[in-house]
């Protein structure tokens, strides 16, 4: 159903072929081909708007006008914009000065943040850290129990002191893990927490508490890959409602585009720090920014 | 939508951001587009209302009232000239809500006074079956789950739908790992799972679960889990948040299968038949 960028703009490009320079028509196909190219992959509608303009007027300035390939060129400046956009290059997990360093977990429902739990879990023990995993969702069926079971693969300890299923407070757990883990000498907490939609007012207050009963280094955002352009809105709410540091982006090993990773960093300005890639525990990996781009951009 | 008097550039602008926005998609966004100008130009209106009131009307017509939502839900006879219970298959991508939909539909089900087995054929995921099994308590359904993780799906899957013929139930309902469709290796497990239970009874319906916050990507679950298995209906779910889930509006196109029910929550209430008319009104809202 969807020809690939690449396609498409060869066929622009055989048109273009020959010319020294482009026309007003020649921009406008390209543009519209790019447009395309984004709405199919789920950026943002003001991002796409923002590109189109810039292509726009960078495609008559002279670096395309004299370029061998002016169309080539074009996808190559919205190729260089987009790595830009996406955060030039990753940072690191920011550890804290004295530990435990403790990382929050948030997201929609269904993102991947218990499976997320489990593979930072196996990472930072292979690191050479001593990480602890909180159950802090008491609210989805079985959600300590499917934290407990990544834990025993990843073969880090969980702290779960209430059974959940709507039974126990998530605050008390993650402030008692916390002190827990300075109690054990943990080095590093991860707070799983359950899944809240932005408009869920109470569960997003719930997680101001999380978070300010056990003030953590880095709150990550977990966000689906193949999420659309509610990306925006949703971001927004996290980021107004509980705040968030970093991003991590999941179900990157399918077929979605991703687009949402660039509507997110360009609404929030927050970094993409991981990308989770598959349901095992090793599925996991920084983020590449000029991959991204060029997935994107499907080229 | 639109506020002024007649219908400026900038208008019809925010008429295709509204439907982009909605996760419509560019090519039906397109569609939609020419079609409202060509009617706005032949009816002559510039009365605001009146073009939202064509865009409603367009998007309705695609939606299309007039398909056949009802779950096959009642026992069916077999080529043994036996009855069988209805079986229903939960498939779709990692996380959309097949489980909690699996405990939504088996509640509503018994409120239709059927009786009503739950098979839990993920036996993958960390504790999925723990969490059906917490769903059957809920709604007071017996679930069918194998002792140990790792299990063969399709034996699982297989286990149930013999059981709930030996019990006599109506239903069963059976609940399959999430798979993203670029896996060959899973979307084939996941034929072979509808395989082995069509031994035992008639698969009813295979029902895709989309999850209402997915992009374009969506189309492309669609036709993968409609090749493989043969989708028969849509619930597209977490609609009681932001997302407008416009992406079924093509997915039902493409495959001419129909949204069935919509998900409202993580309760074992949040389960509603599929209303056209208030989907469309949610859409250009
Ligand atoms: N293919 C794939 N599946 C993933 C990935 N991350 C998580 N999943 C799957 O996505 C589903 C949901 O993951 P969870 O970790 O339970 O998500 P969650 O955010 O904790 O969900 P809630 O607690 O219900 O909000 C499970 O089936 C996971 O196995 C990933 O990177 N790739
Ligand atoms: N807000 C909201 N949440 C939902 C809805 N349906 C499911 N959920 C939540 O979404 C998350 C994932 O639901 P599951 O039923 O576990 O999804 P699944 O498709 O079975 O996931 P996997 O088996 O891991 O692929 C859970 O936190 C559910 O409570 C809905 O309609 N609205
Ligand atoms: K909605
Ligand atoms: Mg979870
Ligand atoms: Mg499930």
């Amino acid at each position: 159903m969807f020809a690939s960028l690449s396609d498409r703009l060869s066929a622009t490009f055989k048109s273009l072929r020959g010319k020294g320079r482009l026309s007003e028509a020649d921009i406008e196909t390209t543009v519209s081909q790019i447009r395309r190219a984004l709405l199919d992959a789920d950026v943002a509608v003001p991002a796409v708007r923002a590109f189109t303009s810039a292509v726009r007027e960078r495609a008559s300035s002279a670096e395309v006008s004299q370029a061998l390939n002016p169309a080539q060129q074009i996808v190559k400046i919205v190729n260089e914009q987009l790595i830009e956009i996406l955060g030039g290059e990753s940072r690191e997990v920011r550890f804290a000065k004295h530990p435990p360093t403790v990382i929050m977990l948030a997201g929609l429902q269904g993102a991947g943040k218990t499976t997320l739990a489990g593979k930072l879990g196996k990472w930072l023990k292979e690191e050479g850290h001593t990480p602890l995993l909180v159950a802090s969702d008491l609210q989805r069926p079985n959600a300590v129990t499917q934290l407990q079971v990544v834990g025993g693969q990843a073969g880090v300890p969980v702290w779960a002191p209430e059974p959940g299923n709507g039974v126990g407070n998530p605050i008390e757990v993650a402030r008692t893990g916390v002190a827990h883990a300075r109690e054990k000498y943990y080095d590093v907490v991860v707070v799983d927490t359950a899944g809240r939609l932005g408009v869920d007012a109470e569960l997003m207050q719930q997680a101001a508490d999380i978070r300010d009963a056990v003030n953590p280094d880095e709150i990550l955002f977990v966000v689906d890959a193949m999420i659309g352009q509610d990306a925006v809105t949703t971001a927004q709410a996290f980021a107004d409602g509980v705040g968030f540091t970093g991003v991590v982006l999941s179900k990157l090993d399918g077929d979605a585009r991703g687009g949402a990773a660039l509507s997110i960093r360009t609404v929030t300005g927050k970094p993409v720090l991981f990308a989770s890639t598959g349901e095992k525990l090793t599925d996991f990996e920084r983020f590449h920014p000029d991959r991204m781009a060029s997935r994107i951009l499907d080229m | 939508l639109l506020s002024r008097g007649d219908i400026s550039e900038a208008d019809w602008e925010e008429i295709e951001e509204t439907l982009l926005l909605a996760d419509i998609g560019a090519g039906p966004t397109d569609e939609l587009m020419t079609a409202l100008r060509t009617r706005v130009k032949v009816l002559g209106t510039t009365d605001p209302e009146q073009v939202r009131d064509i865009l409603r009307e367009e998007l309705l017509t695609l939606v299309d009232p007039d398909m056949d939502r009802r779950l096959a839900a009642s026992p069916v006879v077999g080529d043994d000239g036996e009855p069988h219970p209805a079986t229903i298959l939960m498939v779709g991508v990692n996380g959309t809500g097949k489980t909690t939909t699996v405990g939504k539909l088996a509640r509503l089900l018994v409120a239709e006074d059927r009786d009503v087995l739950l098979g839990a054929a993920d036996t993958f995921r960390a504790a999925a079956a723990d969490q059906l099994a917490t769903w059957g308590e809920r709604v007071g359904v017996p679930v069918v789950r194998s002792d140990r993780d790792g299990a063969d799906p399709a034996a699982v899957a297989f286990d149930a739908v013999k059981a709930g013929r030996e019990a006599g139930v109506d239903v069963v309902l059976v609940d399959t790992a999430g798979r993203l469709q670029n896996k060959a290796g899973l979307m084939d497990e996941l034929g072979k799972i509808k395989r082995v239970v069509a031994r035992q009874a008639p698969v009813s319906e295979v029902l895709l679960v989309l999850d209402a916050t997915t992009g374009q990507n969506g189309m492309r679950q669609a036709q993968v889990f409609a090749e493989v298995v043969d989708v028969t209906g849509i619930v597209l779910t977490k609609l009681d948040g932001t997302a407008k889930g416009g992406i079924v509006v093509a997915v039902q196109r493409e495959l001419g299968v129909p949204v069935k029910f919509v998900g409202l929550g993580e309760g074992p209430d949040d389960l509603a038949p599929f209303d056209p008319k208030g989907f469309v009104d949610a859409l250009v809202s």
